[in-house]
């Protein structure tokens, strides 16, 4: 009987040996992808020397951030980062909101697959190839939006040097990309809305506006908290490739197209002045950790369940 | 009221349609403007319909530049091996994770969850992997800096596997004297299917689109992907022309305008031609990942 426990016992430890076995690659992977370089955020504080390495180059205090902000690029950038993450937050949000509610009324399956199928298109293309289908349309000579303006007997519009266009060009090209996807995200949880609601709020009386009012947004509320915290926690970052790739890095309108992100890849590869960039990434990644802690915090004592973690 | 509700639905159409368009339309002038001749495409402009049909850039692009063909085959072995592994991974840390029985469990689960709320950022990552592991312009920039980067796939496999494979089975399947390893492969994995292929499906998409790590850390014109390739050609087109120089003769000139588009079509449809046949898997991608991590 003991030895029959026993047995048991060394099988489940085996077992488990074996379970830690299988997750060994996978977690040196992770400990060296995303553990072994923080410390190098302690570059920000230093005069970086490639000759001399991280640990050996002079500290230099807080003079890289003071460096850093005495640009006015720095404050550009932050404003770009947060103004335009702000504008996405909400018009994604709204368009994608509406966008699944009217496909739950839609009826017909083909009709409905196949909407999904072509609208989520433009999410699948990367970035460097959006920033080519952007430039046929703007491109000085040959873009489509140039030849329509001179056809309508108008003079063309240098595009990629006007800083003012830009606010509204990422905009659409970032909700074009995206709203595809945000959509289908929602779209599942207005399926997984309780149709007797519906059919009560019917009985009731109520036409398709009340019911969404009533049943669909109230059902969404959840998921949408979810959607907007995760994006908000996210507030510091950008969608590098949309800030770098699609205004085609033409220098006279970086005031308005310089999120943080391009930032910091620009001063460290193509001006390699690492301190700012060290400054800005530092600054990006503790106010990014402390923006997601503080969202959830606030969450957690509102709505537990919609709580991140 | 039927009548009401049939103009209902066709009013929901109408506005369909037009998002549709709007998805689509910009994909069309880059496809249409590829096939254009680029004398038509110098006078009039990219637009949606080819005024005056034309194979010119796509024969530039394989007859004379032997770049493009390179690049084809870098995206293919760089797709393929970097799903390849990417996957393995995930099921290999999400198996364990996924067992009750897993001493020190949380820790795991919060190793893998503090990775998407801190990272250090591009310098310290760019820092180390040329410094400490030089893969500068070597074949694995283009795959390992972003094998595991997303955390979210690792907890949407660990997810999957509580949910759906029952412990009955795993115990059954011990009690018959199968080891771990041979659980995994033989009973969870067939079990897993649509979880494994949506995640393959996401992670595939994310190594074909990818440009970014060909931006950090190659220079080499050798290894670039189709991505690298446009990106470089994006600010600089004459990157073409000098290798048609070399390989082609001096003679063919650049069809520059046309050439651009081409490439960049070469880059986005595969995927587009591919994904209405998985279009299944991707959104439940989307379903299950994009809410919770």
């Amino acid at each position: 009987m003991e030895t029959k426990v026993y047995r048991k016992r060394k099988k489940i430890r085996k077992n488990i040996l074996t379970l830690y076995a299988m997750m060994i690659p996978g977690f040196i992977y992770i400990f060296i992808n995303n553990y072994m370089p923080l410390p190098g955020l302690a570059i920000a504080f230093k005069r970086f020397d490639y000759s001399k390495g991280i640990w050996d180059s002079p500290w230099t205090g807080l003079s890289n951030f003071t460096y850093l902000f005495k640009s006015q690029d720095a404050l550009n950038m932050v404003r770009n980062t947060l103004g335009y993450n702000l504008v996405f937050i909400i018009l994604g949000n709204v368009i994608a909101v509406a966008v699944a509610v009217m496909l739950n009324f839609l009826k017909g399956k083909m009709n409905k697959k196949v909407y999904q199928t072509l609208i989520l298109m433009p999410y699948l293309v990367s970035t460097v190839v959006v920033s080519y289908i952007v430039y046929a349309f703007l491109g000085q000579e040959s873009g489509f939006l140039n030849s329509l303006l001179v056809s309508m007997g108008k003079d063309k519009i240098s595009w990629y040097t006007s800083p003012k266009y830009w606010p509204y060009i990422l905009t659409i090209v970032f909700i074009w990309k995206n709203f595809g996807y945000s959509s289908i995200l929602y779209y599942a949880a207005v399926i997984g809305i309780d149709s007797s609601l519906y059919e009560a709020a019917m009985v009731d009386g109520a036409g398709r506006m009340r019911q969404v009012w009533h049943v669909t947004l109230p059902g969404l509320k959840n998921t949408i908290i979810t959607m907007v915290l995760l994006q908000i926690g996210k507030m510091f970052y950008s969608d590098f490739g949309l800030f770098y790739q699609v205004p085609m890095r033409s220098g006279l309108i970086t005031s308005v197209t310089d999120t943080i992100d391009v930032f910091v890849y620009r001063n460290l590869s193509m001006l390699n002045d690492i301190g700012r960039a060290s400054a800005a990434g530092f600054l990006q990644s503790m106010l990014g950790f402390a923006l997601i802690l503080a969202v959830n915090f606030i969450v957690r004592r509102v709505d537990r369940d919609s709580a991140l973690f | 009221m039927a009548g009401s509700k049939k103009s209902g639905q066709i009013a929901l159409n109408i506005i369909f349609v037009i998002l549709v368009v709007m998805a689509v339309a910009p994909l069309v002038i880059l496809i249409s403007s590829s096939f254009t001749d680029e004398a038509e495409l110098l006078q009039s402009g990219y637009n949606f319909w080819p005024k005056k049909f034309s194979l010119g850039a796509y024969e530039y692009l394989f007859r004379s530049s032997n770049k493009l063909v390179r690049a084809c085959v870098v995206t293919v072995i760089v797709t393929a091996a970097g799903t390849f592994i990417n996957v393995m991974l995930t099921i290999l840390f999400a198996y364990p994770l996924s067992r009750k029985e897993l001493p020190f469990r949380s820790f795991f689960s919060f190793y893998v969850f503090f990775t998407m709320l801190f990272n250090g950022g591009l310098v310290p990552v760019y820092m180390m992997w040329t410094q400490t592991f030089g893969i500068k312009n070597t074949i694995w920039a283009l795959i390992i800096p972003r094998l595991m980067m997303n955390a979210f796939y690792i907890i949407m496999m660990r997810s999957f596997f509580q949910s759906s494979i029952p412990d009955s089975l795993i115990e059954a399947a011990r009690i018959d004297g199968g080891g771990e390893f041979c659980i995994l492969f033989k009973i969870v994995m067939p079990l897993s299917k649509p979880m494994i292929a949506t995640i393959s499906l996401m992670v595939g998409l994310g190594y074909w689109n990818d440009w970014t790590n060909s931006l950090y850390f190659v220079t080499d014109e050798s290894l670039f992907s189709i991505q690298a390739m446009l990106n470089t050609i994006l600010t600089n087109i004459q990157f073409l022309a000098t290798s048609a120089g070399s390989v082609g003769g001096a003679a063919v000139t650049l069809p520059s305008a046309g050439v651009r588009m081409a490439i960049a079509v070469v880059g986005a449809v595969p995927v587009l031609c591919v994904y209405p046949f998985f279009q299944k898997y991707f959104v439940k991608g989307i379903v299950v990942g994009g809410v919770k991590g």
